[in-house]
């Protein structure tokens, strides 16, 4: 009955098609399957660009190409005095998809919200566990401690209130985890039993509705009529999963589909000449650093840490790791990211004047050992040739290097190691578009011997973070993150290497599309010429 | 030959014991847990890897763990990977069909093609043909799968548009799955050149993962055939009268496909190989590209229930190749 069901579904959706003479069908040749349809439990862009981005929205969100934080599900927000209670005033007439496995009769309310939140924090929901518990990002970004309470005042008004003033909770709510699912379906599959469809087959209010996934092979949504911004220009949208980058490469050449993520840096100066594909790119939102260990001797010691800074040639870095797709790095954050100081000056590269520096602090026939990842990451493609090359540049002012390097997962527990023995290539792609979300959690003191790879503990660094992240304002946030990476760069505890370009291949056909400078791919607003 | 089978069959049971064994140590020889590749960069809480751990059961002594994974596959149960969150058994059949449907059109590639090369090869031994085949298939064999891939795809859909770049069938067919294979459904599914996409899209793969069996029994085929051809019944036969063709086809061909079938069945197992590349390349939603992204999130459920799930697909392939072997050959079939 069940197939029966689904085969007539089947059949009317693509009579539809044929019938709709024009029906405008978007083809992206995504680069892998997601892990499931319910974003919270995971932590993949992948997983995110198939489910929060098409099918759901979120209390606030980031403005298409920005990392601007608009309205979304919630019409407005107030904030107390002291930072510490959010009061969320929610849109009304929002509706849920309407699909062949469910029929809302209710719009989006407060119940919405409280269900979506409550089962990622109450470890008593009956929903906390259905999917392994795992709740990556709720639990990463730390909001188990920082938010206290979450109320329903009425069906369209919701109060947060955090443990302490946190400026960019806003940021950590328009992000994928935050994405706001219908209790009432939920509600309903709970009556049946059937609680793991909630992550197979989704409802949301998003902009494009779920229609059918063929595991590791194609996922299907249409525009959803009733979406509350307005239905989309494209009416299907297709997710053609194509793990391999030269075959992605080829289909949209061959105008298999539309548009692509992440093509191979060898492939990119090709695609520049080619009629058919216009090449969007933008600075990435990431950075690739080397972190001392500040613990560790020499390393204590900044003049040590200057002078293999200026040992470095980011150029030679940029040009055969990152084949130009990069660009060097002066300061921990990106520099399309607010509060991006460009008034820093970066330590030039001199062999000569590192020499010197070295031999000031004493140091002699130094030895140390680089670490370079296993595998690639859009901020550090090939951490093996960047460490072969740090280690011509360290020889050149007399530093002998030893390349070490780990199978990834064991890579990333080994490196927080306090005793941890050399320098580690590490990086991080940011997930809010806030600064605090580099400085505090990468350079933090809260973050020695785990996400800060340096050790590095610096007081005056430390309570300017620890001060933006208290303060709304975003002109005061801004002076004090400025005076941040001015402290940064006195102190050296990284060597900070590249930001990556993120380069997005699309037929010309494609129009208005904005590259995601956090590096999602999302497409609503997005149109195709006939 | 009814014991014949039995013995066969009671074999089985060690090797799927030594099978799920493998499969669970395997896994975790490889550094690394799912926990902390989940974490990635940001690092994990203390507190909250014990717990995740524990709501995985991987703090239990490695014993315990073996022992309940083991248990739950004598009942069936092969678990539910940690990334989806869906059983093992789902995810695996879900899948296999794509991965089955091509490795047999590998197969019948490389036995229609193969097994003639090889004959002929032997017949005109020597002959330019048997040169040519015999570097080709060197050629063939020592190919990277990766590379051969690109190349067949950007000359035939790149350059000549003939063949569709990747995938199962054109994405403007849009119709349930029935059986999981792409030729039936499309055939089922009543739409005007539904097969003849998914067809078209079968055939660069195809090549691709047909190409070192092909090889390998072409070489096989040839070298067996020689054999054979040089034994004096042949030579009688010849002398018989009989004609050349009937010689090679009945007489020798019959005898030198033994060998060659325990090729064929050995195949088996380098198509499973075969097929992680492939598929990935071809975008193929199969069980090779499957069981690659769950090594690599160290998806311990998944690799194992794979693991045990394909030994037992291949155990029992070979059951029926033995099967066929001592319907060939009458000698093995009474060896005690």
């Amino acid at each position: 009955m069940k197939t029966m069901s689904r085969l007539l579904a089947a059949t009317m959706f693509v009579a539809g098609l044929a019938g709709a003479a024009h029906a405008k069908t978007f083809v992206y040749c995504s680069e892998g399957s997601p892990e499931g349809f319910d974003p919270a439990p995971y932590a993949a862009g992948t997983t995110f660009d198939a489910s929060s981005k098409p099918v759901y929205n979120r209390l606030a969100e980031f403005e298409r190409g920005t990392t601007n934080v608009i309205p979304g599900l919630a019409e407005s927000w107030d904030i107390s005095e002291d930072g510490t209670v959010y009061t969320f005033h929610l849109r009304k007439g929002v509706k849920f998809h309407t699909t062949e496995y469910f029929t809302p009769t209710r719009d989006f309310n407060a119940d919405d919200v409280i269900f979506s939140f409550q089962r990622q924090n109450d470890k008593n929901d009956p929903w906390y566990s259905y999917a392994g518990g795992t709740w990556e990002y709720w639990n990463g970004m730390d909001m188990p401690n920082l938010v206290k309470s979450i109320e329903k005042v009425d069906d369209y008004t919701v109060k947060m209130t955090l443990t302490a003033a946190n400026a960019p909770m806003l940021a950590n709510l328009a992000m994928d985890f935050a994405s706001i699912l219908s209790k009432e379906y939920a509600d309903k599959l709970a009556a049946e039993g059937k609680q793991s469809d909630l992550n197979q087959l989704p409802v949301g209010t998003g902009p494009f509705q779920f229609v059918a996934y063929e595991k590791d092979a194609v996922i299907r949504y249409q525009a959803f009529g009733d979406y509350w911004r307005g239905k989309q220009k494209i009416d299907d949208l297709v997710f053609a999963i194509t793990p391999d980058a030269s075959v992605r490469a080829q289909k949209l050449k061959a105008g298999e589909c539309q548009l692509m993520p992440y093509p191979n840096p060898a492939d990119v100066q090709a695609m520049q000449s080619d009629d058919s594909i216009q090449l969007m790119s933008q600075a990435g939102l990431n950075i690739g650093y080397l972190a001392y260990n500040v613990l560790a001797k020499p390393f204590d010691d900044v003049r040590v840490r200057k002078a293999l800074n200026m040992a470095i040639n980011k150029k030679a870095i940029i040009d055969a790791v990152f084949q130009g797709t990069g660009q060097a790095a002066k300061n921990p954050i990106p520099p399309t990211m607010w509060s991006y100081n460009d008034k820093v000056q970066d330590d030039p590269y001199d062999p000569e004047a590192a020499k010197k520096l070295l031999a000031e602090a004493g140091v002699k026939d130094l030895s140390m050992k680089v670490w370079a990842m296993p595998v690639s990451r859009p901020y550090n493609p090939n951490a093996r040739r960047m460490a072969e090359l740090i280690q011509a540049d360290f020889a050149a002012v007399g530093v002998k290097v030893e390349i070490v390097s780990y199978e990834w997962a064991e890579y990333l527990k080994r490196s927080q190691d306090k005793e941890r023995d050399g320098a580690v290539l590490m990086g991080w792609t940011g997930d809010n578009g806030d600064p605090d979300n580099f400085l505090a959690v990468l350079l933090g003191c809260a973050g020695v011997g785990g996400s800060n790879r340096a050790n590095w503990c610096n007081e005056e660094f430390n309570n300017l973070v620890v001060k933006a992240s208290k303060v709304s304002d975003v002109a005061e946030r801004t002076k004090l993150y400025e005076d941040a990476q001015v402290v940064f760069k006195r102190e050296a505890p990284w060597a900070t290497i590249a930001h990556s370009t993120t380069y997005v291949p699309m037929s010309k056909a494609v129009i208005d599309y904005k590259v995601d400078p956090l590096g999602s791919y999302r497409f609503d607003g997005v149109d195709l010429a006939e | 030959m009814f014991g014949f089978i039995l013995r066969r069959l009671g074999l089985l049971i060690p090797t799927f014991i030594g099978v799920s064994l493998v499969a669970f140590f395997f896994i975790r020889l490889l550094p690394g847990d799912p926990v902390l590749l989940m974490a990635g960069e940001r690092g994990i809480s203390p507190a909250r890897y014990a717990e995740l751990m524990s709501r995985f059961g991987f703090d239990l002594p490695l014993w315990r763990q073996f022992l309940s994974y083991f248990n739950s596959l004598l009942h069936g149960d092969f678990g539910t990977s940690i990334s989806t969150k869906k059983p093992i058994f789902t995810e695996f059949f879900t899948l296999f069909p794509a991965t089955l449907e091509l490795s047999f059109c590998a197969v019948i590639f490389a036995v229609v093609l193969g097994v003639p090369a090889g004959v002929i090869a032997a017949v005109k031994r020597n002959s330019w043909f048997d040169h040519t085949a015999m570097a080709t298939a060197l050629v063939g064999y020592s190919m990277p799968i990766f590379w051969w891939a690109l190349l067949l795809i950007i000359v035939f859909s790149g350059m000549l548009g003939w063949t569709p770049v990747s995938g199962r069938i054109s994405l403007t067919f849009f119709f349930p799955k029935v059986t999981g294979f792409m030729l039936i459904d499309s055939l089922l599914s009543g739409k005007a050149g539904a097969f003849r996409s998914a067809a078209s899209h079968l055939i660069l793969p195809t090549i691709v993962l047909g190409t070192i069996p092909l090889a390998v029994i072409a070489r096989q085929t040839r070298s067996a055939m020689l054999e054979v051809l040089g034994e004096d019944y042949i030579r009688t036969a010849k002398a018989k009268g009989l004609s050349p063709f009937r010689v090679v086809a009945v007489h020798a061909l019959r005898n030198a496909l033994i060998p060659v079938i325990t090729t064929i069945g050995l195949q088996i197992g380098v198509l499973m190989a075969g097929a992680i590349l492939t598929e990935t390349i071809f975008s193929w939603p199969g069980i090779g590209k499957w069981m690659v992204d769950s090594i690599f999130r160290r998806d311990y459920p998944a690799v194992q229930g794979g693991l045990v799930l394909i030994a037992l697909i291949v155990m029992a392939v070979n059951l029926v190749v033995d099967m066929l072997y001592g319907l060939v050959n009458p000698k093995i079939r009474h060896q005690r």
